[in-house]
């Protein structure tokens, strides 16, 4: 019998129930459509924090101390310090391919002005910080390197402390600030960056390091140090000169481990992008679940449908149906059922990739490796969960199917 | 006893000794004890007895949709019991044409696909099907009726596209079982009067019923009772039905 006069038979039976049909295919039609979906929102995401990160810039090298742990609980890194200024200035003048080098001292704290106060990060750096990473300023200035050296208690804003400090429409430049009580004038807010995927950049007020060292935290103590190679080039240099200038000022003999840790763009993105990468996988996963849901359900209607059609199959066979060409109608039904729901969910798939990219601002990007997967699978499914029916169906014997009523 | 036909004609049907025995558990039914009949080509032959005498599983054997426990049976040369499954769906496909009690039609299946159907599984190109399909119909007298479905046809009509399904394919044998039971009687005239006429071209029949009145319009009667042969007799006086062909443009 031909393979053309099966599909056919398979066509117009699917025809002749469409509700059913139709609620046959939901299950693949919504496995299919969340597979393509959600791996679209998770290369959109992936794409969107890289494009974050490298904004960042691809030549900076954040030096971290390494972590301490109390009681077997690691408090992270930075948590044992190490780092002074001692280092950045050792940094700045020995390193040849470091362009520009910067303390970083972060703590919280709480910032009032008038009846408002916040609780924000605070960062205090030098006047060269904004060279090593791109954090451009709305309105107002930077401090300057005399004001570092003064003490000056000067601040620059991120556009979230202005928003919950000052009302709106008034200019926080020239207006006063306590920060854990002591007041600084605000020079400068940042202009709003919004998060990179982790850390919100607008939620956080930039001071003088010297100021916050002696005036608010009465440490010498760095949390950190930001260095900015000459070139993206050069970051393996920097990287080697850091280290052994890092090794040879904190006194580390040789063969022990070094009590800091040298963060690139790269390190972070390759992080970033393989836990992104988890996520989407994840996602994906969950999809992939509801599909072979859908193909039980597949499996189900057929199994009904075998019994249902029992007295047809029946007369199939009295007219001469072999048990192959039972078998292969009653497959070709189920994949039919399948691949149909397979394309509705692309197509639905693809369609919600973009009005939600659009809508969320993620590039919704639809892998054409995701959508032949996804399909794929439910072609697969349709095979696996229709031979158990079409088998039964091609087993049955003759005279009982004849008889049943 | 069962009579030999003696007959020129080649036999379609021979039937040696066929037992057949049903298990429920380890309790054994033996549904036919030692039934030989054989059928002879253009014989028509009408099978009657009581339900539970055999009669049923005697026409499945001789359909081919069931074997014997033991015996030997031939249908046209072919000797049944060494055939596979698909062997016997092939047999039943070139072989008999199938008459049902409750006509066994595909519902949502137009009559000329009903009438297509065998010769689909048999390969039969498209065209030639078509064809061969429409002058069965119309040998049946539906040759307008052949784009409706089951449902929209009365019983005898529905009947009588089963015929056509079970002479297209030009068997050696058309098998009916209780072809008149779902049917009234002005319906049974009409399919006696084709089994008649089909009779009168040279066809094979054998008829399966519990009515004495059908079964005398057979020109040979064998009756079953528990599982045996109890009498196989010529039909010395078939009834015969002055009822034409139904007109092609009869109503519902």
């Amino acid at each position: 019998m031909p393979a053309l006069e099966i599909l056919r038979i398979a066509l117009r039976s699917i025809r002749a129930n469409k509700m059913r049909s139709l609620l046959t295919m939901l299950g693949i039609i919504i496995g299919v459509s969340a597979v393509i979906l959600l791996t679209a929102v998770g290369r959109g995401a992936t794409d969107m924090v890289t494009n974050k990160v490298e904004s960042l810039g691809t030549n900076l090298i954040q030096i971290m101390s390494s972590s301490t742990s109390v009681g077997g609980i690691n408090k992270g890194q930075g948590s044992a310090p190490t780092l002074t200024m001692a280092d950045v200035q050792a940094i700045a003048q020995q390193d040849t391919a470091v362009k520009a080098v910067a303390p970083l001292l972060s703590t919280q704290g709480q910032v009032v002005w008038r009846a408002n106060n916040y609780s924000t990060s605070i960062q205090g750096t030098t006047a060269n910080y904004p060279q090593i990473e791109n954090m451009p300023l709305g309105s107002g200035r930077n401090f300057t390197n005399q004001e570092v050296q003064d003490n000056a208690t000067v601040a620059i804003i991120g556009t979230t402390v202005e928003s919950d400090l000052f009302p709106s429409g008034m200019n926080p430049i020239g207006q006063t600030i306590d920060v854990n009580g002591i007041p600084f004038r605000v020079i400068g807010v940042l202009k709003s960056e919004g998060t990179n995927g982790f850390i919100n950049q607008d939620d956080r007020i930039v001071i003088p390091i010297t100021t916050d060292m002696n005036l608010l935290d009465g440490t010498t103590y760095l949390t950190g140090i930001y260095a900015a190679a000459k070139s993206p080039a050069d970051m393996a240099m920097a990287e080697a000169e850091i280290t052994s200038t890092l090794r040879v000022a904190n006194q580390i003999l040789p063969g022990q481990a070094n009590n800091f840790t040298l963060l690139t763009s790269a390190t972070f993105l390759s992080t970033l992008t393989s836990i992104t990468g988890i996520l989407t996988d994840l996602l994906a996963g969950v999809a992939g679940i509801s599909l072979v849901v859908g193909g039980i359900g597949i499996m189900n209607i057929m199994l009904v449908s075998v019994t249902e059609r029992t007295r047809e199959i029946g007369i199939r066979k009295a007219i001469g149906a072999s048990k192959g060409v039972i078998l292969a109608q009653f497959v070709v039904e189920a994949v039919l059922v399948s691949i149909i729901g397979g394309l509705i969910g692309v197509a639905i798939g693809v369609l919600g990739a973009v009005i939600g990219g659009s809508v969320f601002h993620l590039s919704g990007l639809v892998g054409m490796n995701a959508v032949g997967l996804a399909f794929g699978f439910a072609a697969l499914v349709g095979i696996i969960f229709g031979v158990y029916p079409a088998r039964k169906a091609a087993n049955l014997n003759p005279i009982d199917a004849l008889r049943f009523e | 006893m069962s009579a030999q036909a003696i007959s020129p004609t080649r036999p379609i049907v021979m039937m040696e000794h066929i037992q057949k025995t049903y298990w429920m558990g380890q309790q054994a039914f033996p549904a036919l004890r030692d039934v030989s009949v054989s059928v002879a080509s253009g014989e028509y032959v009408a099978i009657i007895g009581p339900s539970g005498s055999g009669k049923s599983t005697t026409m499945h054997i001789m359909g081919c949709l069931d074997t014997p426990s033991a015996g030997v049976y031939q249908l046209d040369g072919y000797d049944v019991s060494k055939l596979s499954d698909d062997d016997l769906a092939l047999l039943r496909n070139q072989k008999i044409g199938f008459v049902f009690q409750s006509f066994n039609l595909l519902s949502r299946t137009s009559a000329i696909e009903n009438v297509e159907l065998p010769m689909l599984y048999a390969g039969v190109p498209k065209k030639v099907r078509h064809e061969r399909a429409q002058e069965a119909l119309a040998q049946v007298g539906l040759a307008n009726r052949m784009h409706h479905k089951p449902n929209e046809l009365s019983g005898g009509q529905q009947q009588r596209v089963a015929i056509a399904r079970a002479l297209v394919t030009n068997p050696a044998l058309i098998l009916a079982d209780e072809p008149t039971g779902a049917l009234d009687s002005h319906s049974t005239d009409e399919i006696l009067g084709l089994f008649q006429a089909l009779h009168d071209q040279g066809h094979a029949i054998v008829m399966v019923t519990h009515e004495t009145d059908v079964a005398q319009h057979a020109h040979r009667i064998i009756s079953f009772r528990d599982g045996l042969v109890q009498s196989d007799e010529p039909n010395p006086h078939p009834l015969r039905h002055q009822t034409p062909l139904p007109d092609e443009g009869e109503g519902h």
